[in-house]
């Protein structure tokens, strides 16, 4: 791993993963990061330890099953039904150090590789890509061309801005590859692309974000910011 | 386990172990099974771990319906608290035991307790059956060739489990209730302000206090 992690995961956001209560376009991005990052990997793991515990708990009673349910179950086993399709959890990239590759949680909604992403025009060289995700929270992909600023803007909910490739600047703070931006409604941001590289990033809300400017404001209507 | 909270030596050992060895990824075994004796040993404070061998090794149906008897009703009690209807539920966590049995070979002691492993599973199941939505998963940690779990890790995570589950029983009651709330009523933190009434910031310190706790006790 060339850059290491500095922005991490927050605990409310780990949790709502573990326990399942993110809308899809929040795990696409949790599933990416935790792909790169170990010690968000094993808080996830904690949580899922601490919802192991709860089904276990031995105040939980649970609710019986049907007389016939573990027959039931034993005809499913024979007959090869499982609640998982048989796809199995994704493996690590082999090509992953090579920097250029983006995180198999991420591509597999667009495809083979960058290139394949159908980008959208919004100005000023910016490019975005939305997601086919569940309507509760939006994901897209943001073509950011080195040192160009995003439009500023404030959020009427969470915003997780994660980095796939080059870097952004964000008033004080530096993000880069793998490191995810948290910004909650009360936050105006303006992140920059570094000069370096132009950046690509996911960005997920769940809610539409507020634009400052007129222009902006009247662009929304039609890219779907 | 939870002490992974703070630091995570374990994950950051395999991954050093891929990065040298670039080595294909492989499913870790379960313990052995050989000795049956030790296994009986085992059994006492191993938390279904000889079942889940033996439902492996051998097709166990006596072990496989010890494990539904426990898992089978509280995954049921899982699911409906999350929305599903009683037949839903009964009918997915019966796909959940079915996919417990056919993907025994995956399971790895020395990772997760049967518990957490049944509980992921379930979760997945939720999301896919009742919001019928796909769940991306982080890609998975290429393990190296090893032969066995080390059998301490496997104690020690055991150890961690049952420490873990104290910690748990000692919450503030306001405390279990939330975390509860999070996990099992399939709630946002704002949904659980509007369903209890408590503002989304006593909500927020709660469950940040709960965690607190449980992360010092597994110290």
């Amino acid at each position: 791993m060339t850059h290491s992690i500095q922005h991490h995961l927050t605990d409310d956001i780990l949790l709502g993963y573990s326990a399942g209560t993110l809308p899809e376009a929040f795990n696409i991005l949790v599933a990416a990061h935790v792909s790169m990052c170990d010690s968000c990997r094993a808080k996830l793991e904690s949580f899922d330890a601490i919802g192991g515990a709860l089904l276990d708990s031995p105040e939980v009673e649970g609710v019986a099953m049907s007389v016939e349910g573990l027959e039931a179950t034993l005809e499913k086993i024979a007959s090869g039904v499982r609640a998982e399709k048989s796809k199995s959890q994704p493996q690590a990239n082999p090509a992953f150090g090579a920097s250029r590759t983006i995180p198999t949680p991420v591509m597999d909604y667009i495809g083979t590789d960058l290139s394949a992403v159908k980008w959208k025009p919004v100005g000023m060289g910016v490019k975005q890509a939305i997601l086919s995700t569940s309507r509760e929270a939006t994901a897209r992909l943001l073509y950011i061309p080195a040192g160009v600023a995003m439009p500023d803007h404030g959020h009427n909910g969470t915003e997780l801005t994660m980095v796939l490739q080059g870097a952004f600047q964000d008033q004080d703070e530096y993000f880069g590859r793998g490191d995810v931006e948290t910004a909650d409604a009360h936050v105006s941001h303006t992140p920059v692309a570094d000069i370096h590289e132009d950046c690509v990033c996911l960005a997920v809300t769940d809610a539409p974000l507020v634009f400052s400017g007129l222009i902006p404001r009247i662009m929304q209507r039609f890219v779907r910011i | 386990m939870l002490a992974n909270l703070e630091t995570a030596p374990r994950v950051d050992s395999a991954q050093a172990l891929h990065t040298a060895q670039g080595a294909k990824p492989q499913v870790r075994p379960l313990t052995g099974s050989g000795n049956v004796t030790a296994e009986v040993e085992i059994s006492k404070r191993s938390l279904w771990v000889s079942e889940m061998v033996r439902i492996r090794d051998h097709s166990d149906k006596t072990a496989f319906a010890a494990l539904y008897g426990h898992f089978a009703p509280r995954v049921k009690g899982f699911l409906i608290k999350s929305g599903a209807d009683a037949s839903l539920a009964e009918e997915c966590a019966q796909e959940v035991m079915a996919t417990v049995w056919h993907k025994a070979h995956m399971f790895d002691p020395a990772r997760a307790s049967v518990a957490t492993w049944i509980f992921t599973i379930a979760r997945n199941r939720k999301i896919d059956a009742l919001r019928k939505q796909r769940r991306p998963e982080p890609e998975d940690l290429p393990w190296g060739p090893e032969a066995d779990p080390d059998q301490a890790d496997v104690m020690a995570l055991q150890q961690d489990v049952e420490i873990l589950g104290r910690a748990m029983a000692d919450l503030p009651a306001p405390q279990r209730d939330l975390i509860n709330k999070a996990y099992f009523g399939d709630l946002t933190h704002s949904e659980i302000a509007a369903e209890t009434g408590l503002p989304l910031g006593t909500i927020k310190s709660r469950i940040r206090l709960a965690l607190d706790r449980l992360r010092h006790a597994m110290k």
